[in-house]
């Protein structure tokens, strides 16, 4: 796998405070309600892992080891030691991940802006596209399209691509792998450098393993979305669900990572507050 | 040739399974010297380095010089039958449940007698034999005598068989069938005869074009079974752990690091995840199923195959962490032997070498090809041996650390082979 | 070599025997107290007048004869443990002999007893050598039915006996058995019985095989001189023998270590085969008694079968064989099974038999063996008694 060099020096500091917590909140409250729609995958040793060539170091799919449960190990109490890596499961990349946001002041889960932890989402539905082609594309033209109907996407919101690939309970299916590697949708490199250049967003998420599609490899630059956006210092999700209960606009998402020393990232509990119409 | 096991009768499930026994398990020390040539398939006697003469029973010193200097040599067992008995009432409940019980005195070409169980085709004394030992239920080594010509199979004679681990009509669980190693194991027994092959498939998202081909073979059921998930591992015991007759474990990560060619512990840490810990997951939800059923005649649970290699008994510096592993599984393996000792289930560990797969691309050969290391195997269950060799670099690997560890330490530090 | 000295003076008197029982909740440490008791009462001797004190026993463990002295509140300046299964009865004599030749004892009581749980014969077996551990109970746990198959079937096949021939021994022992009242088999036995037993360990049937019981058995062994001091009845000891691990480099034990040394036997006792009254073999199996027959030369040796099927065994037959009825029909009381023939042998020369009686007896052959430590007997003794 060749990595792309790093883009010369164009350092962006993340936006500060495009969204105002008063401001986002006051949207919902003087509304008819709110659902709440949880958009976090189980975490579950079930749960397949991100597959790479046997010689690279490989993440940790999400292990449990029972500590004791109410038995002569602790007899009142039920308690497990975990162990996943940090980018298993429904998880949150920041942009130390990528090679490209390496230098990036504030770049890990540690440091990030707590305030980019609540903020608003654009759901593009890829879900008929991505029925029909497993290594369907988002391009910037579907995205423009999009924006015709729903409005252009604010800046320091996230982009969620919506395929319904979460309804893949079988993980054979999910990872959809054979012998010319992974094929799952994602977008193209035109797609997000229009998204971090033209749009600012706050980052990308989507439902299957990665940000990037399964073939990203084989792109131009390879895994533009990681190399993009963490370049940008901007943010990625990925394992995400119930993407379908979300409107193209208006939802509200609570994605708080983990506070690992140096973290590139880690699994989350995601979730969307949701205005009722 | 073995005659085909009859296939097992369902079994009456309002009867109580029948419990385990064992023959007589002392043994002296010197007695030990037996057993630990019958591990290897050796019949070996002690003999007298000053004139000579064969002892048996073991002993401290020669029973015609009184030297000390007493050497184990492997020996040809032929001799001759020269009284024999049928025992229709015995003291220990291992041989009452298997009566009637037939033994004789072989008087050896090499000039001792021996007791010795006699295998069925035995004629009635006198009459020429050969002996040969095999491993007991109780792990020791057990003499018998077979016809001089021609070469009877234990698993020919009914009582003996279970001397063997007979894979004819079991019902045997493969950990990982996707290996090539695994999937050369699984042909192996079903050209053996096994009834029923479980093989563990981790990971179903990677697929392995030689598993697709082997669930067309009639026994084989392919089964998820991943060993560093403790609840993989539980879920399968519980849904077929009941049934398995031998378990062999192949699951195994090696990689070819040194210390410093791979910087930090995950490579490691996944190489104990599976080669160790996966095996003490395994045990502790396989081995009590096992033991269980370890007299559940006539499909009983009769064995435990592990496959470790013979960096477990030296580590090789270029596969150093992967070494590591296999010493620390090689270890737990002796545990597990304790454990399923009273049930009789015996553990058979194999040693090879470097094995012609992608892990071992790099080494010079000898090297041994998952169809021989697979053969190894089934040879192994069908005899009565617990240490396996097998190949010229696990011999070569093996008889230098039998002479003399530290010098086969220093040559590995040097990078011999 | 120097021949052994003679033994004169020497006697054995007062033979106790303790009633045998097929089980007891009873340590070995009753059965061999109550023989003492009954060694001093028989005899009307002080207890402290016994000054030696010669034990054989399989259960008395973890005591040996040291434990039974406290227990027993015996002091004495003479004492041996004796582990030589069957021989020790034998054996014990020899000791016992030349203590009171010599001085060191004046009154030697020799004890064989043993208790018999219902798991003591399976536990005695199965930690009974080092050899038999390793390399004869596990094939098979047969204990001595093994060993002795194994020797019955070879001499069977190498000399022709037939299992009638042994029958007729057994027969032959329970007829002078049924005249014995503490025998713990009462009724008769046919030849018929015999042959048609169930099979224990081919060629062996039921009625081959002795049966382990408790009791014990007891005799003073002492100088002429004190047995009549105390006006007690005696038989003089002529001769005595042992042997251990004879004939090592034959295949299957078919003679035993009494072929060795009965010419010597025979020298110092001053008497041949044909002035023997009456033998008491050491009887575990019927086999045995042949290889007796054949060793201390009452016939060639493995001619045994023509010798059975030309006399009568019992004790008024041509050859009084066994007379009290011998281990196979009165029971075997661990270690006191050497030690019965020795008791039956002074009660027929003292005329006090218990059964059945020999007419005439003047001069009487006990024969001892034991401890199949591997694949044959090791210990093999033998001893003239005669009439006082």
């Amino acid at each position: 796998m060749k990595v792309a060099k790093k883009a010369p020096a164009k350092k962006r500091s993340p936006k500060a405070m495009t969204n105002d917590p008063a401001a986002l909140l006051s949207g919902v409250v003087g509304s008819r309600g709110v659902t709440l729609v949880d958009l976090t995958q189980t975490l579950s040793p079930d749960f397949p892992p991100i597959v790479l060539p046997p010689e690279m170091g490989q993440s940790r799919p999400f292990r449990m080891e029972e500590i004791s449960r109410y038995d002569d190990r602790g007899p009142a109490w039920y308690w497990n030691n975990v162990s996943f890596g940090e980018h298993t499961g429904t998880h949150f990349d920041a942009p130390v991940h990528w090679i490209s946001g390496s230098d990036l002041p504030n770049n890990s889960v540690d440091s990030l802006p707590i305030e980019h932890f609540i903020a608003p989402a654009g759901v593009i539905d890829c879900s008929t596209e991505a029925q029909k082609d497993a290594d369907f594309l988002l391009t910037a033209t579907h995205v423009k399209a999009w924006e015709k109907r729903h409005g252009r996407i604010a800046a320091g919101s996230w982009v969620l691509m919506r395929t319904d690939w979460s309804k893949r309970a079988d993980p054979v299916a999910y990872q959809n792998l054979d012998a010319t590697g992974q094929h799952t949708p994602g977008p193209d490199p035109g797609c997000v450098r229009f998204l971090v250049q033209e749009r600012d967003v706050l980052g990308f998420g989507t439902e299957t393993i990665g940000t990037d599609a399964g073939q990203a490899a084989h792109f131009k630059p390879p895994y533009p979305c990681h190399y993009y956006m963490h370049g940008a210092g901007k943010y990625g999700m990925q394992c995400l669900c119930n993407l379908d209960r979300l409107p193209p606009t208006g939802a509200l998402i609570v994605a708080a990572p983990l506070k690992i020393l140096q973290g590139s990232g880690s699994p989350l509990r995601v979730f969307a507050i949701v205005p009722k119409r | 040739m073995p005659r085909a096991a009859k296939i097992p009768i369902r079994k009456n499930p309002i009867l109580r399974t029948r419990q385990p026994t064992l023959p007589p398990a002392s043994r002296s020390r010197v007695a030990l010297g037996l057993t630990a040539a019958a591990a290897r398939g050796r019949f070996e006697l002690q003999v007298c380095r000053d004139c000579g003469a064969v002892q048996y029973p073991p002993r401290e010193v020669c029973r015609d010089c009184l030297s000390h200097r007493l050497a184990w040599r492997q020996q040809d067992g032929r001799g001759e039958l020269v009284t024999e008995t049928t025992l229709r009432s015995a003291q220990e409940l291992y041989f009452r449940e298997r009566l009637p019980w037939r033994v004789g005195i072989v008087r050896l070409n090499a000039g001792v007698n021996v007791i010795a169980h006699l295998h069925e085709r035995v004629g009635t004394a006198p009459c020429r034999v050969r002996v040969e030992v095999a491993l007991d239920r109780a792990g020791q080594a057990a003499l018998i005598a077979v016809p001089e010509q021609g070469r009877p199979h234990l698993s020919d004679d009914p009582r003996l068989r279970e001397m063997t681990c007979d894979p004819r009509g079991r019902k045997i669980l493969v950990t990982d069938g996707k290996s090539v190693v695994g999937q050369a194991i699984v042909r192996a027994l079903a050209a053996a005869g096994a009834e029923v092959i479980w093989i563990g498939e981790a990971e179903p998202w990677k697929k392995v074009a030689g598993l697709e081909a082997l669930r067309e073979l009639p026994p084989a059921t392919v089964v998820p079974l991943d060993v560093t998930d403790g609840k993989s591992v539980r879920e399968l015991a519980g849904e077929i752990g009941a049934k398995v007759d031998i378990l062999i474990n192949t699951a195994d990560h090696h990689s070819a690091f040194s210390i410093a060619s791979r910087r930090g512990v995950e490579t490691a840490q996944s190489e104990m995840d599976v080669n160790y810990l996966g095996l003490l997951r395994l045990a502790q939800e396989f081995a009590p199923l096992l033991k269980a059923r370890a007299a559940d005649e006539p499909a009983n649970a009769i064995a435990w195959v592990n496959l470790l290699s013979i960096f477990a008994l030296a580590n090789y510096p270029p596969h150093g962490t992967y070494s590591a592993s296999k010493a620390a599984a090689y270890s737990l393996s002796q545990a597990l032997r304790a454990e399923l000792r009273p049930a009789g289930v015996c553990v058979i560990n194999l040693f090879p070498g470097p094995v012609d797969d992608e892990w071992d691309q790099l080494e010079m050969p000898p090297k041994l090809s998952p169809v021989s290391l697979a053969s190894a195997v089934a040879e192994a269950l069908k005899g009565s041996v617990e240490d396996v060799y097998p190949g010229d670099v696990a011999q070569d690997w093996l008889a230098r650390h039998l002479d003399n560890p530290k010098a086969l330490e220093r040559e590995l530090e040097e990078g011999a082979r | 070599m120097v021949a052994p000295a003679g033994y004169d003076d020497v006697v054995l008197a007062a033979p106790v025997t303790i009633p045998y029982v097929r089980y007891s909740i009873r340590s070995a440490h009753w059965f061999l107290g109550r023989a003492l008791g009954g060694l001093i009462a028989a005899a009307k001797i002080p207890k402290a007048r016994i000054d030696g004190l010669a034990v054989a026993s399989f259960t008395l463990a973890p005591d040996t004869a040291v434990g039974l002295t406290q227990h027993l509140g015996l002091t004495v300046r003479w004492l041996d443990h004796v582990p030589m299964g069957g021989a020790s009865g034998i054996v014990s004599i020899r000791r016992a002999a030349r203590a009171v030749q010599s001085g060191d004892a004046e009154i030697v009581a020799c004890i064989g007893g043993d208790t018999n749980h219902t798991d003591s014969f399976r536990r005695n077996t199965s930690v009974f050598s080092q050899f038999s551990q390793d390399a004869v109970y596990p094939y098979g746990s047969g204990g001595p039915n093994t060993s002795f198959a194994f020797l019955t079937a070879y001499y069977m096949r190498t000399y022709g006996a037939e299992r009638k021939d042994f029958g007729k021994l057994c027969v032959a022992q329970r007829n002078n058995a049924l005249k014995n009242p503490i025998a713990l088999f009462k009724k008769r036995l046919t030849l018929d019985q015999y042959l048609d037993a169930r099979l224990v360990a081919d060629p062996l049937r039921l009625f081959d095989c002795v049966m382990p019981c408790a009791g014990a058995e007891g005799f003073l062994v002492m100088r002429r001189a004190t047995a009549v001091e105390f006006g007690l009845r005696f038989a003089r000891l002529l001769g005595a023998i042992e042997r251990h691990n004879a004939f090592p480099d034959d295949p299957v034990q078919y003679r035993g270590g009494w072929a060795m040394d009965r010419d010597a036997l025979y020298a110092q006792a001053a008497v041949g085969p044909d002035d023997i009254d009456f033998l008491e073999t050491y009887d575990d199996y019927p086999v045995i008694n042949v290889l007796q027959f054949e060793g201390l030369g009452f016939c060639k040796e493995g001619e045994g079968t023509a010798f059975i099927r030309a006399n009568t065994f019992e004790a008024d037959g041509s050859f009084p064989f066994n007379t009290s009825g011998g281990q196979l029909s009165v029971g075997q009381a661990g270690a006191a099974g050497g030690h019965l023939g020795i008791t039956e042998a002074i009660r027929q020369l003292t005329g006090e038999a218990k059964g059945a009686c020999v007419a005439n007896a003047r001069h009487g052959l006990v024969s001892g063996f034991g401890m199949i430590n591997y694949d044959r007997g090791v210990c093999s003794g033998a001893a003239v008694l005669a009439a006082a």
